[in-house]
């Protein structure tokens, strides 16, 4: 004799469950629908502008033709930059703390101020290197956008960093040990080898930010009408050209702006798609 | 002392059948704690040249704790101390100036989880070589080849020399890491559990192993499994609640043991 199992109990359960997963669906559409029009909206302003004059020509004055060339090369400029002066120190800081540091209450103390440093409206981090930089130069300069760009690229790889070094287990770190390599060697040769992918990816990420950050840049790197890497001297970029050529109100101009929008948006995908390549690549190895 | 009533009678039941042999290491009033809790209470025991030592008792009864002792493993961690003497060939390696990395490279260490790594089969060894040695790069191919020989992964490996570590099966992988650590020639291997994630077939190879590696170095092997610690040891200590109980020939502990939880221990009734 089976016992008498409550079939009211269970058909109450399941109507539960078919309404979670219909409001978790609906949350799902919700949320891509806004992207599908984001993006929808871009390719269809953008596109049309795409050709071989924007990658190969300046930022033109209104009513004349023209291109994105100096704010592209200027993009990648500072970005290349604040990645060179941000990566090392994040690196070395993550390493620190996943590692040599890890049981030190320095450690604790800096995770603290790295997560606030990581939410940190980036318009605060372009006014402090304002102060600090620019307003002592005396002018905007492209090393003063660097920097301010750099200060973004800081905690993000400081956090995947350490996060990747203490997913490494500790078994590896005594293998490592276990035949004589010096603490230097453990961590550079196997620890590093063992969390290469997810730190790319956090450096790839940090890139992914920075490009299309513009606050930080309006009071720092500033704009440039026409062709100059100087870093010495104001700096064009995109985000800051899509910011100036939107608000115009000139036809051409904000043409040229959905453009630039799109340029970057393309860009980011394809550091994203890289990254979560890599990532998929290291849960797989 | 309770400690006194189990140490003294085993020490001298031991020097009776350890006539001729050499002690490669010696742990004499060995404690340990990890923060404030006392995980060993004055151990005293002998690894020697040439001989299988293995180490039972039930879970927490401090035997990987021994060994993590011998290559100051412990030493990777924060609030683990030791006090006593474990002396390697004369030597006190608890002394605060003993160098940590050459003490390493004389006391190898294979650990439960097969730990290669990340990096091609042929690195996985080399790299240990070229820590201590500078050697051609025929030589280098010689010294690896010769490595994976003794751990009986040779065959298998040959052709494939250059895939990754990881690829490998998890017994393979148990083997390459012994191969790994004979690499940088020690004196003494510290095996932790090394069968308790393998297979039956993969366990009699490592076992087979051991035997081989016995004529060339001193060994330690922790283990949970009785019969593994019959077939491949010579001598036994068995350690219960941080204390080494008894420690003497295995063919003794095994048949004619005299501590009375010795015996309920490898009779199973308890642990």
């Amino acid at each position: 004799m089976a016992f008498a199992r409550s079939m009211s109990l269970y058909a109450t359960r399941r109507r539960r469950n078919g309404v979670a997963v219909a409001l978790a669906i609906g949350a799902t559409l919700l949320g891509l629908t806004w992207l599908v029009f984001i993006l929808g909206e871009l390719l269809w302003k953008g596109f049309g502008g795409l050709n071989l004059a924007v990658f190969t020509q300046m930022t033109p004055p209104p009513g004349s033709a023209g291109g994105l060339l100096n704010p592209i090369a200027g993009s990648l400029v500072l970005t290349a930059v604040a990645v060179a002066i941000g990566t090392p120190l994040g690196i070395l800081a993550g390493t620190y703390m996943a590692e040599y540091g890890r049981y030190d209450k320095l450690t604790f103390v800096v995770r603290f101020i790295n997560d606030i440093l990581l939410s940190a409206p980036s318009i605060v981090i372009g006014l402090f290197v304002y102060e600090i930089m620019v307003a002592q130069m005396g002018h905007f300069s492209g090393w003063a956008g660097a920097v301010a760009l750099a200060v973004i690229v800081v905690p993000v790889v400081v956090r995947t960093t350490e996060d990747m070094l203490t997913l490494v287990p500790d078994t590896l770190r005594e293998a490592a040990a276990s035949i004589g390599l010096p603490r230097s060697l453990m961590i550079t040769r196997v620890a590093y080898r063992a969390a290469r992918a997810g730190m790319i990816t956090g450096v790839l990420l940090a890139v992914a930010r920075i490009s299309g950050e513009t606050a930080p840049l309006l009071f720092t790197a500033l704009n440039n009408q026409f062709w100059s890497l100087d870093m010495n001297a104001p700096v064009a970029s995109l985000p800051a050209v899509i910011f100036q050529f939107a608000l115009s109100p000139y036809a051409d101009w904000q043409k040229l702006a959905w453009t630039g929008a799109l340029i970057i948006t393309m860009a980011v995908l394809a550091l994203s798609i890289i990254a979560r390549v890599l990532s998929a690549q290291r849960k797989t190895s | 002392m309770s400690v006194a009533n189990f140490t003294t009678p085993t020490v001298a039941h031991a020097s009776t059948s350890t006539m001729g042999l050499s002690e490669k290491v010696s742990v004499s009033d060995l404690d340990f704690y990890y923060g404030d809790h006392r995980a060993l209470k004055s151990v005293n025991m002998s690894l020697y040249q040439g001989r299988v030592t293995a180490m039972i008792g039930p879970s927490g009864c401090g035997k990987s704790t021994l060994l993590r002792v011998l290559n100051r493993m412990y030493d990777l961690y924060p609030n683990q101390r030791a006090t006593g003497h474990v002396r390697l060939d004369n030597e006190d390696i608890l002394s605060p100036s003993q160098d940590l990395n050459l003490l390493r490279a004389k006391v190898g260490m294979v650990f439960q989880k097969p730990t290669p790594f990340p990096m091609t089969i042929y690195e996985n060894i080399a790299f240990g070589i070229r820590l201590y040695e500078r050697l051609p790069k025929s030589e280098l191919d010689d010294r690896v080849k010769h490595c994976l020989q003794r751990a009986a992964l040779w065959d298998e490996v040959k052709d494939k020399l250059n895939a990754n570590g990881l690829s490998l099966s998890g017994g393979q992988q148990q083997r390459l890491c012994i191969a790994r650590t004979v690499a940088v020639r020690p004196e003494v291997i510290l095996f932790d559990e090394p069968c308790s994630a393998l297979d039956p077939i993969s366990t009699a190879k490592i076992e087979e192993l051991i035997d081989e590696l016995k004529e060339d170095y001193t060994i330690a092997i922790v283990t949970h499994n009785m019969q593994q610690a019959a077939r491949v040891s010579d001598f036994t200590a068995f350690m219960y609640l941080g204390e080494l109980v008894e420690f003497g020939e295995t063919t003794t502990i095994f048949t004619t043991p005299s501590d009375r939880r010795t015996q309920d221990y490898i009779t199973g009734r308890f642990g």
